[in-house]
């Protein structure tokens, strides 16, 4: 039974989401007793060979210049023809920005069950069922695929990758490229800043920083921890911060390692974007802010005094080694 | 040009989420539904938009859903839309309600069909690329605006770390999320005109759905916050160095 892992790269480059899909796709193979194989669509400037730590032992790639860019549609078509190329029974995907498309389609495609934003490796003692997150990190459920072919798409920052020894063979797949029919006009990145979805850790603002001028604090801690940094939507309503950074239910939803609220009191809506991170520290002045419950450390008091101590609090710990 | 607007039952963003029956369904006790605020506020508002530049566009509505999905469905046509129609099918799968849209979507012969970027309940954000595939078309996702010149949209979308402008000619689908559109409120008198309008009632598709669900569960409960003295400021950092390993 072969898993064929869906390998993400932007600019030639494979994106940090794809190395916890490859785990991912390897432990599964393990599990069904199968082997795990790579694709990849486009040119790449990264060394492939390398992705064998993650489990896999071949990647093949379908090298055409048209596929640079993300269309859905024809990434759906040429993936489900590697399937079939390559044989492969289970599809697995990250749940990033172009897994949400791109799975989606390819499940169609194919009649395969999805299961989208996986949190965990299947059961497969009985059946083939697979934990998701569900009502916005409030809760999971086990989804069971009663498809022969499968695809999940794993949740970005949900599962500790495990590294192996080993290079990956890299083998071209000779198929046929559709032309693409979107045209795409501009790519508008944000530069300097670490992509917020990607983030390892990242340092959030609200309303209790009482105005943009005041933001300094946060990008200092930010860029000693070498973290994103976002804002509670009142902010970004506010245009105190640029929109991209809002994070909560209805703007962008992260899963970091390390999640730090400052001045945000935690309404539900918030929660429902930061829930999945998996340590949480709360500075807020107000005692009763409900994020506290969902937090795992809190410190009640001015921001705008801790702020500047935790930063080179920080920056002696880093000094020490 | 025609316009389908898929439109999902979601409970309230601020309910409690619990389950009953051994875990396997979700606990509608007490809990309001809304119309998903991704199919509201942007898809359904922007649809709503285009209309209001070009009269001759048509806007339907449609849901996959029981009898009691049809408040929310007068709620959304009480903002605006011509029609709706609802599938009269229990939510098997996101294969299944795809399905059901994608058949509809093609006899229909829309030009654009637009979801919210995820629901808030399953958030699978699997529903627009599963009806683009089924009736072969482009799909955009996780629109940020979204413009329209005669057949050709011009959609900017999210990508990782940024943004990519898109030029695409219809028939297209579209998941739609924050700035695309701006939420509105629906007035007295568009609650008066959705009585009126028709809501069509039809029957599923055969499809088979792919997936179920099993079993539900909450996440495990937080051991509580640890509190750090304000004058203490390395010790958080020790915890959180020594302790959480996050730093």
């Amino acid at each position: 039974m072969k898993v064929l892992v869906f390998i993400d790269q932007a600019e030639g480059h494979v994106k940090k989401s794809s190395y916890e899909a490859l785990s991912y796709g390897a432990n599964v193979a393990t599990l069904v007793g199968g082997e795990a194989v790579g694709v990849i669509l486009g040119e790449v400037k990264d060394d492939l060979t390398s992705l064998g730590k993650y489990g896999v032992k071949t990647i093949h790639q379908v090298q055409s210049s048209s596929l640079n860019n993300v269309d859905a549609q024809v990434y759906a078509k040429t993936i489900a023809d590697a399937v079939s190329a390559v044989g492969a029974s289970i599809v697995v995907f990250s749940h990033n920005q172009t897994g949400k498309a791109v799975a989606a389609r390819v499940a169609a495609r194919l009649k395969a069950g999805l299961v989208a934003g996986a949190v965990a490796l299947p059961k497969v003692s009985n059946g083939f069922t697979v934990k998701k997150s569900v009502f916005s990190g409030k809760a999971f459920a086990n989804v069971s695929i009663t498809s022969a072919l499968k695809v999940i798409s794993l949740n970005p920052n949900s599962f500790n990758i495990q590294l192996v020894e080993g290079t990956a063979t890299v083998q071209p797949l000779a198929i046929e490229v559709t032309a693409s029919k979107v045209t795409v006009k501009a790519v508008n990145k944000v530069t300097g800043e670490i992509p917020l979805t990607e983030a390892d850790i990242v340092v959030s603002g609200g309303r209790g920083l009482k105005g943009p001028e005041n933001w300094g604090i946060i990008l200092d801690l930010a860029k000693t921890l070498g973290a994103a940094t976002a804002c509670s939507r009142p902010v970004g309503d506010a245009h105190w911060r640029p929109h991209h950074e809002h994070v909560g239910q209805t703007g962008v939803q992260v899963a970091p390692n390390l999640y730090i609220a400052v001045g945000i009191s935690g309404a539900i809506q918030h929660l429902a974007g930061v829930n999945r991170s998996k340590v949480i520290v709360v500075i807020n002045k107000d005692p009763e802010a409900p994020f506290f419950k969902a937090a795992d450390y809190g410190i009640v008091g001015d921001c705008f005094e801790i702020l500047p101590k935790l930063t080179e609090s920080i920056k002696r710990l880093q000094a020490k080694g | 040009m025609k316009i389908l607007v898929c439109v999902s039952k979601t409970p309230d963003t601020t309910s409690k989420i619990a389950f009953k029956d051994g875990n396997t369904k979700f606990d509608d006790a007490g809990v309001q539904f809304i119309i998903n605020p991704y199919d509201e506020w942007y898809s359904l508002v922007r649809a709503i938009e285009l209309k209001e530049k070009d009269a001759a566009t048509v806007i339907h509505l449609i849901t996959v859903g029981l009898a009691d999905a049809e408040p929310v469905i007068r709620k959304a046509l009480a903002l605006g839309g011509d029609e709706a129609i609802r599938v009269n099918a229990d939510n098997a799968d996101s294969f299944y309600i795809a399905s059901q849209i994608a058949q509809i979507a093609k006899d229909g012969a829309y030009d654009l069909v637009f979801t919210g970027k995820e629901t808030i309940d399953y958030n699978g954000s699997s529903i627009g690329g599963m009806i683009a595939e089924l009736i072969d078309a482009p799909y955009i996702s996780l629109a940020t605006k979204f413009e329209l010149e005669g057949s050709t949209a011009s959609v900017t979308r999210e990508i990782e770390g940024g943004e990519e402008v898109n030029e695409v000619a219809l028939p297209l689908v579209v998941s739609c999320q924050k700035g695309v559109a701006e939420q509105r409120i629906p007035n007295m008198r568009g609650i008066m005109a959705a009585r009126s309008k028709p809501l069509k009632v039809v029957e599923p598709a055969n499809i088979e759905a792919l997936t179920s669900i099993e079993s539900f569960e909450l996440p495990p409960a937080k051991a509580g916050v640890k509190l750090v003295d304000a004058d203490n400021v390395d010790e958080l950092v020790r915890l959180l160095h020594e302790e959480a390993k996050a730093i």
